[in-house]
Order: C-alpha cells, then sequence, then structure tokens
C-alpha cells in the first residue's frame, strides 16, 4: 500500500509537482501514467524519501519510507536502471544490495534466473551492458529482497517486445499474490494492458484516476463516416452527445473525407441511428483503447511539448 | 590488507546475514492484509553498513587498481630507497617515511570516490532507498575510509621493516629500528587525517574529477605556494602551523610532537577539517539524490 496525500514540490517558482494525492492498493498494479517532464519521476523520489516534499506526506505500508527498518525487504525500487556504477557486474551490484539487507548468497541465482540474466553476463561490467539488461538488472536488485510492495519507473524502457511481455506477466504475478506494484510510464499501452487502476499526470497535477474500467467506459464508440453531416444530424436529433475526433491528415480517398466521431453511446445504438439516417458507416467500434488513448492525450495536451498535429505514433504502440 | 572478499564469493561471509527472516523464494505464497512483517524487522546494524561500504571501495575497476596500487607502491618506494638512499641513513623511519609520500596520494583518493561515485555513477539510488539514513551512510564511510587508513598503516610498517632488514643486510650493515609503538600511532592518524580530508572535499564537491583536483591542489599546490611563502615572509613562517593544515599533517608522520605542535593539528583540524564536513554534511542530507 503506497499513500501519496496532498504532495506538493517546488523549485524556486516552478512547481514539478502539485498537490498530488493517490493510493496504490495491495493486489492491484497502479499505472502511473504522463507524458516526459510530468512530474512522475520527482513524485516516486518523494515517496522513496530521495526527494523531500515541499508539503504533504507519502507513506509505505504506513510509514514514512525513512522509518522502514529494512526498507529493501519490503519495498522493491527501480528509478532508474542506469544509475549504477559502470565499473561492477552485474553480480557485484546485487551482493552489494544482498548484503546491505542481509540475505543469503543462494539469492542471487534465483535472481538471475527470474530475470533472465545468463551467468556470463552477470560477470560482466554494467558500462557493458545494453539498456536491456540493466532493466532487467534493475527488476533483480528490486525483486531481491522479496518486497510486498514494488516501485518502478518506466521499466519497460529498452526491453525487446518479449522481455515486455516478460516482465508484464511478472508485475500481474506479483500483484495477484497480494503486492502492491506502482509503475510508470509514458507510453499508455503498456500500461493500459497490466495496470488495474491508472493514475495520470500532467504538469505535475493528477488530470484523471481511477480503476482502468471506469476510465474505460467512459470512452464510448468511434464511428467513422464520408458522410459526417448527416451522422451529427441524426445523432443530434436523438440526443446523443457526440464530438469530433478526425485524426487532420485522414485519407482523403474518393474525394470525400474520412471523419472520426467519438460518441458517447454503445456501438449498437450509433449503428441502429447511422442506419435510419442512411448513412454509411466506414468503421464503428469500442472508443477502449483509442478512448483512453484520445483521453490521455487530451487531459495532457496542454503539457505535451509537441503540437498534435497528428497522432503521435508513440502512444498507440 | 582489507576484510572484502573477493566479487565472485558466492558463499555467505558470517554472522552479519543470519537473521530470523524465513528464506525468501522467487515465488512467495500469497500474502495477507493483516502481514507486517516490518513491524518486528530488525534493522540494519552500522558494522554491516561498514562492511558494505568497504566493499564497494574496492570492488569496482578503479577500486581494485588504487588498492592494488598501494601494494606496489609500497614495494616501489622500499626498493628506491635500498637502491639509491645512502647506506648509512637506512633505518625504519626512513622506509616508513618514503612509503607513506605515495599513499598520501591514493589513499585519500579512495576516500573521495567512496563519496562522489553515489553522485558520479549515481549508485545513490540504490544505496540511498536501501539505507534511507544519509547520516548513517555517511558514517558507515568514514568508518570505512579510517579502517583503510589503518590498513595501510599495517602495510606501510610491515613493507618498511621488511625493506629495512633486507637493505641492511645488502649493506652489510646493522639493521637501525628506531621506531615505536607511538610512531604507529602518529602514522596511522596522519593518514586517517588525510582520508578525512579527501572524504570532506568528496562530500563538499559531490564530483569525482573535481574532488580529486581540489586534494591535489590542497595536498600539493598551496603546500607548495605556503612553502614558498614562508621562506621568503618572515612572519608566515611563524604564522604558519597555525594556519596550514598540510603542514600539520605532514608533521605527523615524521612523530613527536610536542604540547603546541598538538595544538596546531587541533586548530587546523578544526578550521580546516571540521567545519567543512559540517556543512558538507548538512547540505549532503538536505540534498536531492537524482
Amino acid at each position: 500500500m503506497i499513500a501519496v496525500e496532498e504532495v506538493t514540490r517546488t523549485y524556486g517558482d516552478f512547481t514539478a509537482v502539485n498537490d498530488v494525492t493517490f493510493t496504490a492498493q495491495p493486489g492491484r498494479v497502479t499505472g502511473f501514467l504522463g507524458p516526459n517532464g510530468a512530474g512522475k519521476s520527482t513524485t516516486m523520489r518523494i515517496i522513496v524519501g530521495l526527494t523531500s516534499p515541499t508539503t504533504g506526506t507519502a507513506r509505505v505500508l504506513g510509514r514514512r519510507f525513512a522509518d522502514l527498518p529494512n526498507p529493501g525487504l519490503d519495498v522493491g525500487v527501480l528509478l532508474d536502471a542506469s544509475a549504477q556504477h559502470a565499473g561492477r557486474t552485474g553480480r557485484e551490484v546485487l551482493t552489494v544490495a544482498r548484503k546491505t539487507m542481509g540475505l543469503p548468497a543462494s539469492r542471487l541465482e534465483e535472481m538471475f534466473d527470474l530475470v533472465g540474466l545468463t551467468e556470463a553476463e552477470a560477470a560482466r561490467r554494467v558500462g557493458d551492458y545494453s539498456l536491456g539488461m540493466r532493466q532487467r538488472l534493475g527488476l533483480a536488485h528490486a525483486l531481491l529482497g522479496d518486497p510486498e510492495v514494488l516501485i518502478l519507473d518506466e521499466p519497460a524502457n529498452g526491453l525487446d517486445p518479449a522481455g515486455i511481455r516478460w516482465m508484464r506477466d511478472l508485475l500481474r504475478g506479483h500483484a495477484d499474490r497480494g503486492s502492491t506494484v506502482l509503475l510508470s510510464s509514458h507510453l499508455l499501452h503498456e500500461i493500459e494492458v497490466v495496470a488495474d487502476d491508472l493514475v495520470v499526470i500532467g504538469n505535475g497535477r493528477i488530470v484523471a484516476q481511477g480503476t482502468k474500467a471506469e476510465l474505460l467506459s467512459a470512452a464510448g464508440t468511434q464511428v467513422s463516416t464520408r458522410q459526417p453531416d448527416q451522422l451529427e444530424g441524426a445523432l443530434t436529433a436523438a440526443g446523443i452527445a457526440y464530438t469530433d475526433a478526425t485524426a487532420p491528415r485522414s485519407t482523403n480517398a474518393g474525394g470525400l473525407a474520412r471523419h472520426t466521431l467519438r460518441v458517447e453511446a454503445d456501438t449498437e445504438l450509433v449503428g441502429h441511428v447511422a442506419h435510419q439516417a442512411g448513412v454509411a458507416l466506414v468503421e464503428l467500434r469500442d472508443a477502449d483503447g483509442a478512448g483512453l488513448e484520445e483521453m490521455f492525450l487530451e487531459l495532457t495536451a496542454d503539457t505535451q511539448r509537441d503540437a498534435l498535429t497528428s497522432r503521435p505514433e508513440g502512444a498507440v504502440a | 590488507m582489507t576484510t572484502t572478499t573477493p566479487s565472485t564469493s558466492s558463499t555467505p561471509t558470517g554472522a552479519s546475514e543470519a537473521h530470523g527472516r524465513p528464506h525468501p523464494t522467487a515465488h512467495p505464497s500469497p500474502r495477507q492484509a493483516a502481514h507486517r512483517p516490518w513491524e518486528t524487522r530488525p534493522g540494519i546494524p552500522l558494522p554491516r553498513i561498514v562492511d558494505v561500504e568497504l566493499r564497494k571501495s574496492f570492488d569496482t575497476r578503479a577500486g581494485f587498481w588504487l588498492l592494488a596500487s598501494i601494494g606496489l607502491a609500497a614495494l616501489l618506494t622500499t626498493g628506491a630507497v635500498i637502491a639509491w638512499a645512502p647506506a648509512s641513513e637506512f633505518s625504519y623511519s626512513q622506509f616508513t617515511l618514503a612509503i607513506g609520500v605515495p599513499m598520501s596520494v591514493i589513499l585519500p583518493i579512495i576516500a573521495v570516490l567512496s563519496v562522489t561515485a553515489e553522485w558520479s555513477q549515481r549508485t545513490g539510488l540504490a544505496t540511498f532507498t536501501l539505507v534511507p539514513h544519509r547520516g548513517r551512510v555517511l558514517l558507515a564511510k568514514a568508518l570505512a575510509v579510517a579502517l583503510v587508513a589503518l590498513a595501510a598503516t599495517a602495510v606501510a610498517f610491515a613493507v618498511g621493516a621488511l625493506g629495512n632488514v633486507v637493505g641492511a643486510s645488502i649493506a652489510a650493515i646493522d639493521t637501525v629500528w628506531d621506531q615505536g609503538l607511538a610512531d604507529v600511532g602518529y602514522f596511522a592518524l596522519g593518514n586517517t587525517l588525510l582520508l578525512l580530508v579527501g572524504f570532506t572535499l568528496g562530500a563538499l564537491i559531490r564530483n569525482s574529477p573535481g574532488a580529486i583536483v581540489a586534494y591535489m591542489v590542497y595536498a600539493f599546490v598551496a603546500p607548495g605556494l605556503l612553502a614558498f611563502l614562508a621562506f621568503s615572509q618572515a612572519w608566515f613562517s611563524d604564522a604558519r602551523p597555525w594556519v596550514d593544515p598540510k603542514f600539520n599533517q605532514d608533521a605527523l608522520l615524521q612523530g613527536g610532537f610536542t604540547a603546541q605542535d598538538w595544538s596546531h593539528l587541533a586548530l587546523t583540524t578544526i578550521v580546516w577539517l571540521v567545519l567543512p564536513l559540517t556543512v558538507a554534511v548538512v547540505n549532503l542530507l538536505r540534498s536531492e539524490v537524482k
């Protein structure tokens, strides 16, 4: 259990984290989502006591992190996989952590097996590791003390697709056994597939939070047509709310532009309305993935570094 | 020389690891909501942190070579004394003093890196989350540094004794044993202070190259300039023991301190070591670890 209460952190005039409150529950994976520079990492550093909050409190397992007698056994932390001494071997990095926690040496082999680092790779210096190997080592470091809480900042960075799948299963398994898992990402898809709860942060503020199901159900239906005027008229007549979600550079085949609407109704009703109005549809589907993505882009639009001229590839995965 | 074990060690290394926690497995059993292990968990004892910090000083390539170079430099300087010093000057103190010169360069670098690596190499993220009390980690680092100074003293006196015997037998003269236990103490204290200067500069600057350069200025550039000033200005020659910390630290290696020497050392140590160290520690406790 992680409880962040009204945490604010300022640097001079700049407010990196602004009145952030959320909890990560045991048995659930909590996704911490936001664009680069939104305050995810600062919030995580505050949780583990590396940065002190200007105001507010952060507790892990009901205590301040610094009040945990041997925190490595309760909380597994991976904030930056590259933050290891380049001149130490992977095995030595884990040995240092193992000795600090007071664990037996046999634990190392289990961890290397678990994260899929071979004997030879463990004997290499971290400076020679690829980013993916560093992430695996960082995960082994976090899991070493068999902790009840996991705090991972962008753990999928640098992992190949198989590695991402493997990590997702690992985190899922941990949560299913009752652990609290908090992981951050700026990639929506990555979080969407594994998280039970979502906390979306933008510009230092929480812009949305809830269960994934809640956030998805609000998304409705996505419908595309080349006869937008008729469809919009029919929807308005039926009293159904919608928003124009047309991508600016949509295809222009056949002379008629393809328009996309997000409609706050289920697919069956939208299909029925379109049929009644005699509108031909190009696409009709639940807006779940796309909906959350739209929400994420919308909620963070004013904090996004790049203007949204087109749908960014990275967010679709 | 030190208590560290090779990095490939795979056996449990002692009592520090034998505590009551059940052996964790990769696939733990389901946890209960009421399961609160942290309430009864023992904390991390200071000796264990000292042990870990000592290990961290020597388990990197840089650490290993610094350690190896201490032994190597001790042997080389001993050989140089035998080869080039006049045989009539062979004495125990001659050898240990010569060995102390390269040590005063290498040992403080170990102390510098022990602190700065946490920032330069960003290992602080792991260190200060595993032990979320920076004061304790710093204390452990300082104690580890002091242990290194003691080990280095033992090496200096052992290699020095060897050189003294070998040198005298080559030159066919009687061996001169002109040092006692008090001199071992002087040597150990002198080395400890030099290491603490490195430690302080590391904690103040928190950047490896910066802190090493600062130590070189402290140990080699400043003393030269101050010696020149003392040579040309009579008033400074008198005042120097009261203001120059390195002057007193070098004097320590020679031993034979009078009450006034001790007050010189105490004053310069408070002004040039204790005060900066306090500032460094306060800064470091407040800073953000990134």
